[in-house]
């Protein structure tokens, strides 16, 4: 995989904004031409891949996901996120059927995966126009850092804020791979697709991104939304969990403008007690006149 | 017969719940989750399904008639894990009988 044009690579505001949702989101980032062919293709089956498969030997044997995965604002992000080469976990094409009358339980994909200081992500590509009726993938902005195993989160049928995917044909979403998610019923008269791959890094996923803009105010701002589900006291929490992946991924273990990790942190060590309030110090001597 | 359709038959009662998450452990604050399940089986509520909860708050719930058959316990974080995040803290469970 040629390394993508800087200008294709993500912002650190847009890098701070996946840290806080766990989401990236492009619309029509595919061109037309492409969601024409996609459906005919999905159906058709993407060749298997073998897990740990180096991203650039994936897909020798379909050409449409090469192309997708070459445009460059998606080699861009790719690049980002997981950064130069990544291996494919595995890909897969969800099909919801018109009228499907079930809807996934919300879940986390895999089994639950606390890694601090790396992450997968996972591509999902949505060819067709989504409407809200066709049931778009469910998933919970700011769920990514929550320690839950699949779909232990099954019970919760609706969170305050989440997203009910609708968007137009050719959007791209990046995931993380903690993300509370699942597809919706689909009442609309039309099968519904979605193409996904799941990408594990192969190097330290620090500042692999265009970093100009750093220390831009609105990475802090990014990093510090709240999400209306939260509730008051976790919601502080989840600050401190994104402070402490903002720290892996940018390398900087001084960065917290709110403090949220330092004052708890903070254990000085420097003692200047007054030897004569320690009771258990000897008796004191006598100062010179 | 099942004990369980012997009790519905002879009471002619079926049970719906509703599963609130509310921001803090108090009662009367505000919802940010919600589930329902309808024993007469008469509504499918399911995942995804609404942006709007049922009610502003658990008080909001009793208020109209829900009655509170158990409310999540307030435990103190393990040892060494104080700033993990994981379920959401503060579950209600609601009933009617209808």
């Amino acid at each position: 995989m040629p390394h993508p044009h800087r200008k294709h690579l993500l912002t650190s505001v847009q890098m701070a904004h996946f840290v806080a949702t766990g989401a990236l989101r492009m619309d029509a980032v595919v061109p037309d031409e492409m969601n024409q062919q996609a459906i005919e293709v999905l159906n058709a089956g993407i060749p298997a891949v073998p897990y740990g498969t180096p991203l650039s030997e994936a897909f020798v044997d379909s050409e449409f996901v090469q192309r997708l995965v070459q445009l460059p604002e998606v080699a861009g992000a790719i690049h980002s996120l997981v950064g130069p080469e990544p291996t494919v976990d595995h890909h897969a094409v969800h099909i919801r059927r018109a009228h499907e009358g079930e809807a996934q339980n919300l879940h986390g994909d895999a089994i639950i995966d606390v890694r601090t200081d790396a992450f997968d992500v996972q591509l999902m590509y949505y060819p067709q126009d989504v409407t809200l009726e066709m049931g778009g993938t469910l998933s919970v902005p700011g769920s990514h850092l929550r320690r839950t195993n699949e779909s232990d989160t099954g019970r919760y049928q609706n969170l305050l804020g989440q997203t009910r995917l609708v968007c137009p044909a050719g959007t791209v979403q990046l995931l993380h791979h903690g993300i509370w998610h699942g597809g919706r019923k689909n009442d609309s008269d039309l099968d519904r697709y979605m193409f996904k791959i799941r990408f594990n890094p192969t190097v330290r996923q620090v500042r692999l991104w265009n970093t100009d803009d750093l220390y831009d105010e609105q990475v802090a701002a990014e990093l510090e939304q709240n999400f209306p589900w939260y509730e008051n006291a976790t919601g502080r929490l989840e600050r401190y969990n994104r402070i402490m992946m903002w720290r892996a991924i940018s390398g900087d273990d001084t960065y917290d403008p709110n403090y949220w990790v330092t004052r708890v942190t903070n254990r000085p060590q420097r003692v200047v007690a007054d030897r004569a309030k320690n009771p258990h110090a000897g008796a004191q001597k006598k100062e010179m006149a | 017969m099942t004990a369980t359709a012997e009790t519905s038959q002879v009471t002619g009662l079926r049970q719906q719940v509703l599963v609130l998450y509310l921001a803090s452990s108090a009662l009367d604050a505000r919802v940010v989750g919600w589930s329902t399940y309808d024993g007469t089986g008469e509504t499918h509520p399911t995942t995804g399904d609404s942006d709007e909860p049922p009610y502003k708050t658990g008080l909001d719930a009793l208020k109209d008639g829900w009655r509170l058959f158990q409310a999540a316990q307030l435990n103190p974080p393990y040892p060494g894990h104080e700033y993990d995040v994981s379920f959401l803290k503060h579950e209600f469970f609601f009933e009617k009988l209808v």
